[in-house]
């Protein structure tokens, strides 16, 4: 099967890459690209390990193909923090405990960090269903919910 | 060990805080490499053929097309194992079928390739004749006299003669006469019960890279609770030595039991030396639920006998635990655990181990003993009911204490259980008003804990810091306790010191991370092994100031003179020793190694309210309390996080997850969309109180925390939607459609 050649933009570097036409984002991620952050839990689009942003938009990426990022910017765990200075959201989640085994964080940053690009004042109904998507089997979702309502009063000043 | 109040009453300064996690911002940040991240320069793709029967006779495998196609570097099935290997070993089999397939998703040969779709095209190119046998997957089923037999020779002599061959094990434990007791009693409840079968769900696939190399010798990186147990089953089943097999287990992303035992890592190490190239075997989800080790689903009948005034007369169960295709279901701690929170004059259990034609069970949190807690704690709460009692009352009435004889045989030395249930009494949601199709349900739960083989060392380095190096998989912060525990003993600051996990070359045998064992026996030998580098550093003092060995003591991180002898000497901080040890004696070293006694058990008291939509049967979590005994909490937000996680696992045991096989002994839901474990919107915060009644069998007074906090919920949540609907449920899950023909039954 003949390569596909694709050009990107991940965590705001310029980036091209070949992948095969049956390859997901997530294979050319980790596979390809060695950006291994993103985490495969299921391959079906049931548990959120493997979140990026596409133009800013969550998504799963072992449900997109990675020639379907031609041309659009995509965002990963690894762009999260800016060089050493992390994120509010990854501050809070060590500060909170919101981490057993740490599979999952990676997806639940992700996620959380598109939530709160959106909103600051998220209800914290809003912050479980808005990580609905993101499984995880350590914590029982309490501490992670509380890490994000507290990063969002952080980032309102609250 | 005698409990020592010095350690226990002392003014910690490090354990007890909420330390942030030394691996904490790799994980944060996507850095930490776990099963699957890793990788190796000319490294092949292994997938493994899986039997779409659940149970069939193998009377032959033809990989001759799958080995010509190109790209295939190597093909594997049981031969490649077994001229290594004699007698039979379960695990083996397990991992790869060796004369049947035993189950829907049984591994029967497997193929290392260039590439991903290399490797899939060439399973299909496998060729297995199969001759399909009629299939048991229930366990009541499965032990009929004209059930399918899975083996001709399971059952042991436990088992009375003439019993159906599926039933392999019998275990009895017990005291008293309960048909005396049963006599005494006001009322009597026998009821029977069912539990299905549950995956522990971790979110990280099983994942391995093995490198073979032509000397004989071979690496192994892996997601494991057991990186030295990996190692033994390895050898064992490859015919290597186990010095030959280095295995470096990976960051692991959940395990809960699940990953104390093999699947796929004795395949690609034969792959790998088959093919001569390192081979990187990764389960999908699919692989998972049908072809690693989800818990038992049992049947149980219980009855128990209470006079009017609440005190429990005798207790009585038999338990038949279905553990998949091999003998060794959880059965006997279900047998054992059960009435383990009550102080019973008269008390029998019986346990009957089952084979099916499902997956090997592998350990799940507390295995066996949430089923049974289940069955019992439901019976108890009927009486209560039924008598009118109030039932935190009367388990406070009956509970444990120290020199409670246990119905496994043993006397409980300090537990804190009666603490727990007081605790729930006063806390707040114990009062909180209910309302229309809400109920409350309250369960108590055991654990037994474990110790074990433990082995660490730990290094004081020039600079002042200290490297500690523990051999058990940090699986939910335990480097962060190993650290603290270490930092207090040592009387440093818990930044100098640096928790790494060993590979199996480096230390002596560490049994697996289970049995809640790792805070408890891991941190004792740690505190142990920072006790002889103290004495160690006190020697070198010594020398130093020309003074006796004896008259220097160890206060505050430093060494100081003590005693009429021992003249005026400015203290030395152990980084002042450090800084100097080239000119006393050399590099400055702590060790210790057990096989630790004394975990301590564990108990716990849950308390839930739910509200049912009649007309779904949908069960909402409106509150929920743990309430546990830790001994000491070394991390108290890992504690509670322990906490919640087993609380929620066994909200979603309760209410949605089980395994389901269809007619054709094929598994129906195997992914998360069909098999739905608890996302944040189906959950309330979970509340938590810990306990602290020290354990003396640890110098701090730990005991472990991971395990106790599913086995009360299942019964919890149960009673809870019992009251809500007037009806007493006798089934987990308890999906919609179960408490909707419950409502209208
Ligand atoms: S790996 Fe993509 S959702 Fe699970
Ligand atoms: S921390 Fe383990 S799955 Fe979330």
């Amino acid at each position: 099967m003949s390569q596909i050649h694709v050009t990107t933009k991940i965590n705001g570097d310029e980036t091209e890459f070949l992948c095969g036409p049956e390859e997901t984002l997530l294979d050319v991620l980790r596979d390809h690209l060695g950006m291994t952050g993103t985490k495969e839990g299921c391959g079906t689009g049931d548990c959120g390990a493997c979140s990026v942003t596409v133009d800013g938009r969550l998504v799963c990426s072992c449900l997109m193909l990675g020639a379907e990022a031609e041309g659009h910017e995509i965002g990963t765990i690894e762009g999260v923090a800016k060089g050493d200075e992390l994120h509010p959201v990854q501050k809070k989640f060590l500060d909170h405990a919101a981490l057993q085994c740490g599979i999952c964080t990676p997806g639940f940053l992700v996620a959380a960090k598109a939530l709160l690009d959106r909103t600051l004042e998220p209800t914290e109904e809003e912050v479980r269903y808005w990580l609905a998507g993101n499984l995880c089997r350590c914590t029982g979702y309490d501490k992670i919910v509380r890490a994000v309502m507290d990063t969002a009063a952080e980032l309102r000043g609250a | 060990m005698a409990l020592d109040d010095r350690f226990h009453n002392r003014d910690f300064k490090v354990v007890g805080n909420r330390v942030t996690r030394p691996d904490g911002i790799d994980k944060v940040t996507g850095r930490a490499r776990f099963g699957a991240d890793m990788t190796a320069p000319g490294m092949l793709i292994a997938k493994v053929l899986r039997s779409p029967h659940a149970h069939a006779r193998i009377n032959g495998i033809d990989t001759s097309k799958a080995e010509a196609l190109p790209g295939v570097k190597a093909v594997v099935t049981y031969a490649d194992f077994a001229s290594a290997h004699a007698p039979d070993d379960d695990n083996l089999v397990n991992c790869m079928a060796k004369d049947k397939a035993l189950y829907d998703g049984h591994a029967v040969a497997a193929v290392a390739a260039i590439s991903t779709a290399v490797a899939r095209k060439a399973l299909k190119l496998i060729e297995v004749d199969y001759e399909v046998l009629p299939h048991v997957t229930d366990v009541d089923e499965a032990m009929k006299p004209d059930a399918p037999v899975l083996h001709e020779d399971a059952q042991d002599e436990s088992v009375p003669a003439g019993t159906p061959k599926n039933v392999v094990r019998r275990y009895e434990f017990g005291h008293g006469d309960v048909d005396a007791g049963f006599a005494q009693a006001d009322k009597v409840i026998e009821r029977s019960f069912r539990t299905e079968a549950a995956h522990q769900g971790y979110i990280e696939p099983h994942a391995c890279l093995a490198s073979y190399g032509s000397d004989g010798r071979a690496d192994l990186w892996c997601c494991t609770q057991g990186q030295y147990a990996v190692r033994a089953m390895c050898a064992g089943m490859l015919g290597m030595q186990a010095s030959d097999l280095r295995v470096t287990a990976s960051e692991i992303g959940g395990g809960f039991g699940g990953k104390t035992t093999v699947f796929i890592e004795p395949v690609a190490l034969a792959l790998s030396r088959k093919a001569g190239k390192p081979v990187k075997l990764v389960m999908e989800r699919s692989e998972v639920f049908r072809a690693s080790g989800p818990t038992a689903s049992t049947s149980i009948d219980c009855k128990i006998g209470m006079t009017k005034d609440g005190r429990i007369t005798a207790g009585r169960a038999e338990l038949r635990y279905q553990g998949g295709a091999f003998p060794g279901s959880p059965v006997e701690f279900g047998a054992m655990s059960g009435f383990a929170p009550y102080d019973l004059e008269n008390v029998q259990a019986i346990g009957w181990d089952v084979v099916t034609n499902r997956p090997k069970q592998a350990a799940y949190r507390a295995p066996g003993a949430p089923m049974a807690a289940y069955a019992v704690e439901s019976v108890i709460d009927e009486l209560c009911q039924e008598l009118g009692l109030d039932p935190l009352e009367v388990r406070i009435r009956n509970c444990a204490h120290e020199g409670t004889l246990s119905p496994y045989g043993v006397t409980y030395p300090k537990i804190g259980l009666e603490e727990t249930l007081k605790a729930v009494q006063s806390h707040p949601n114990w009062t909180a008003p209910l309302g229309p199709n809400q109920g409350r349900g309250v369960a108590c739960g055991f654990w037994f804990n474990f110790g074990g083989n433990t082995c660490v060392s730990l290094n004081i380095d020039e600079d002042g810091t200290v490297s500690l190096s523990t051999g058990n998989p940090d699986i939910g912060g335990s480097r962060a306790s190993m650290s603290q525990m270490c930092a207090e003993e040592l009387g440093i600051p818990y930044d100098r010191v640096r928790c790494s996990i060993a590979d199996t070359s480096l230390l002596g045998y560490n049994d697996v991370t289970d049995g809640s064992r790792v805070t408890f026996a891991v941190g004792l030998a740690t505190i142990k092994a920072a006790q002889d580098a103290i004495k160690k550093m006190c020697g070198r003092a010594a020398a130093i100031w020309g003074i006796p060995e004896d008259a220097v003591e160890w206060e505050d991180g430093c060494a100081k003179p003590a005693g009429p002898n021992a003249g005026e000497h400015p203290p030395m901080s152990l980084a002042e020793i450090a800084a100097v040890s080239s000119q006393t004696g050399g590099p400055i070293a702590g060790h210790y190694e057990c096989n630790a006694d004394g975990a301590g058990v564990s108990f716990a008291t849950h308390l839930v309210d739910v509200e049912i939509d009649p007309e779904t049967g949908f069960t909402k979590v409106l509150r929920y309390l743990v309430a546990q005994d830790a001994g000491k909490a070394v991390n108290p937000d890992y504690v509670e996080g322990q906490f919640q996680g087993g609380a929620v696992q066994g909200i979603g045991w309760s209410l949605n997850e089980e395994y389901i096989y269809g007619e054709d002994g094929r598994l129906q839901n195997a992914g998360f969309l069909d098999y739905r474990i608890p996302v944040a919107s189906d959950l309330p915060m979970i509340d938590t109180v810990i306990v602290e009644v020290p354990n003396p069998g640890h110098p701090y007074g730990v005991r472990g925390v991971g395990e106790t906090s599913i086995v009360p919920p299942l019964a919890a949540i149960s009673n809870a939607v019992s009251h809500a609907i007037g009806k007493r449920m006798t089934q987990i899950p308890m999906s919609p459609p179960r408490i909707v023909e419950a409502l209208e039954g």
